[in-house]
């Protein structure tokens, strides 16, 4: 392993890329800023970042192809990393802006939190600040994490899996909801890394070693 | 667990310098936004904050550098505010690096912004930012319960009330409301309660409390849910870090122990000792 790997960051307008780009080659990674399919299959892993909406993501990931080169990509095993909206893009639909079909990768759908808690009490959307993440299963990522670390969200919507086997991370705002989900190729979280200071570091750093590993 | 109370440095920034005066420590230019917000992500500040007061529209490249430069160094959220015009003002700062972009003035003129706004780049980003100023009637007395929106650093009253404008534009699309006391700032004699309590109470986004934070008491006043508390979800900050009077994470353990839940500062040698940029993100 002469050179570090690679990971496609897949840029697709969605703003603040810069900082996902820094820290992952704070990891020690190498990055590879690109809206080009052909470079998505050919990195050795692929991180989609986000903010923004739902919709507007998924129009121009399907208009530029790249949604079939993320999913050939992660069907080839190459380790994916999803942040904010790119665990959102994960599931089989999105309600913010109108009903929009997702990659369908997992079953479930991304809905925007309720108005009350559990209590009946207001719930302030969106979920603005640092959380705890407590993280279950196994997965090579959660081999290199703690128990729970806080993480910061800026988020209204959140996916409800339909399996509750793909959870790898719990976060409680106005009741439990899925902040991470994984499978094999697939390690995906609602929060960013990229702004959560040394957990988002511990979290960035154990994907790197995973990409590695599969290498 | 739960969402956790936040902590917000604020720097006014002109013309690409941290003005107000910030001095921490020696070995840092201290007119750097840039190296202040890297002595605050060291001290682990839950966000930071930059609000530009550069009166030329001419010079927001300045500006767009910074938050360039800073969201490739800092690894924490980062929110703009100051002379957001448009659309592609957020969009513009979005792109640079910021997370969260605020309006005020602007919003002021142009109700209908804050809805265009969220519907290009959705409400999680964007903050409506208020200058409120109490109410007195012609024998100066204050109005009780009656806040008025000011511009122009709280000289200029709008005629709107506070209450009902946050109440408004959270609905129109904005995330999070900055709630700046006109009354209190820069006079470190605590939040204006009243005033957060009414905001809090009636909007159902998050409201960060701003200005007359004095101390560690004046900030657990403002975030505490008690029904005497501001109810806030963030407080913001300037002086007393700027002038190396406290820390955060000093500030951090002093509100853990008044029983308000905010991210307890990292075991040493992560970083909580505020030590500088040297020691940032290494």
């Amino acid at each position: 392993m002469s050179r570090a790997a690679t990971v496609a960051l897949v840029d697709y307008g969605a703003g603040n890329i810069r900082s996902v780009a820094k820290a992952l080659e704070r990891s020690g990674l190498r990055v590879d800023v690109t809206d080009s399919p052909a470079a998505v299959r050919a990195a050795d892993g692929v991180v989609l970042p986000g903010a923004g909406a739902f919709a507007d993501a998924m129009a121009t990931l399907r208009s530029g192809g790249l949604e079939e080169a993320v999913k050939q990509a992660v069907e080839a095993g190459r380790p994916y990393l999803g942040l904010c909206v790119g665990i959102q893009v994960l599931f089989e639909e999105g309600e913010e802006h109108g009903l929009t079909p997702g990659f369908g990768l997992f079953g479930g759908r991304v809905e925007r939190f309720p108005e009350k808690d559990a209590e009946g009490a207001r719930l302030r959307v969106p979920q603005i600040g640092w959380n705890e993440v407590r993280f279950q299963g196994e997965h090579p990522m959660l081999e290199q994490l703690p128990e729970r670390d806080y993480y910061y969200f800026v988020h209204s919507y959140r996916p409800v899996p339909t399996d509750s086997g793909v959870v790898a991370g719990v976060c409680d705002y106005g009741g439990k909801f899925a902040a991470a989900v994984a499978n094999q190729s697939v390690f995906a979280v609602q929060f960013h890394p990229e702004k959560s200071q040394h957990a988002g570091k511990r979290l960035l750093d154990a994907y790197r070693s995973w990409v590695e590993t599969r290498r | 667990m739960s969402l956790l109370k936040r902590i917000i440095p604020c720097l006014d920034v002109d013309k690409g310098r941290v003005v107000k005066g910030v001095r921490y420590v020696d070995h840092v230019d201290c007119g750097d936004p840039v190296q202040v917000a890297q002595l605050y992500d060291a001290q682990e500040a839950d966000e930071v904050t930059f609000l530009d007061i550069t009166a030329s529209h001419e010079e927001r490249g300045i500006l767009l550098d910074i938050v360039s430069r800073t969201a490739e160094t800092v690894f924490m959220p980062l929110t703009v505010g100051g002379g957001v015009r448009s659309v592609q003002d957020i969009r513009d700062l979005l792109n640079a690096g910021a997370d969260k972009v605020s309006i005020m003035t602007a919003a002021v003129h142009d109700p209908d912004l804050v809805a265009a706004a969220a519907a290009k780049i959705g409400s999680a980003n964007l903050v409506l930012a208020i200058d409120a100023r109490a109410v007195r009637d012609a024998a100066e007395e204050r109005v009780p319960g009656r806040w008025e929106v000011c511009t122009h650093g709280g000289r200029r009253p709008t005629g709107l009330d506070a209450v009902d404008w946050a109440d408004r534009m959270a609905q129109a699309g904005a995330g999070e409301i900055l709630l700046t006391s006109m009354d209190r700032d820069g006079t470190k004699q605590g939040y204006d309660l009243e005033l957060l309590r009414a905001v809090t109470d009636r909007v159902s986004v998050p409201v960060v409390a701003s200005g007359g934070g004095g101390n560690a008491q004046d900030l657990a006043a403002a975030l505490s849910d008690e029904p005497e508390g501001g109810h806030a979800q963030a407080a913001l900050a300037a002086s007393i870090f700027h002038f190396g009077e406290t820390t955060v994470g000093e500030v951090k353990s002093a509100l853990l122990q008044m029983g308000i839940a905010v991210r307890p500062p990292s075991p040493s040698g992560e970083g909580a000792s505020g030590a500088g940029p040297a020691s940032a993100g290494s």
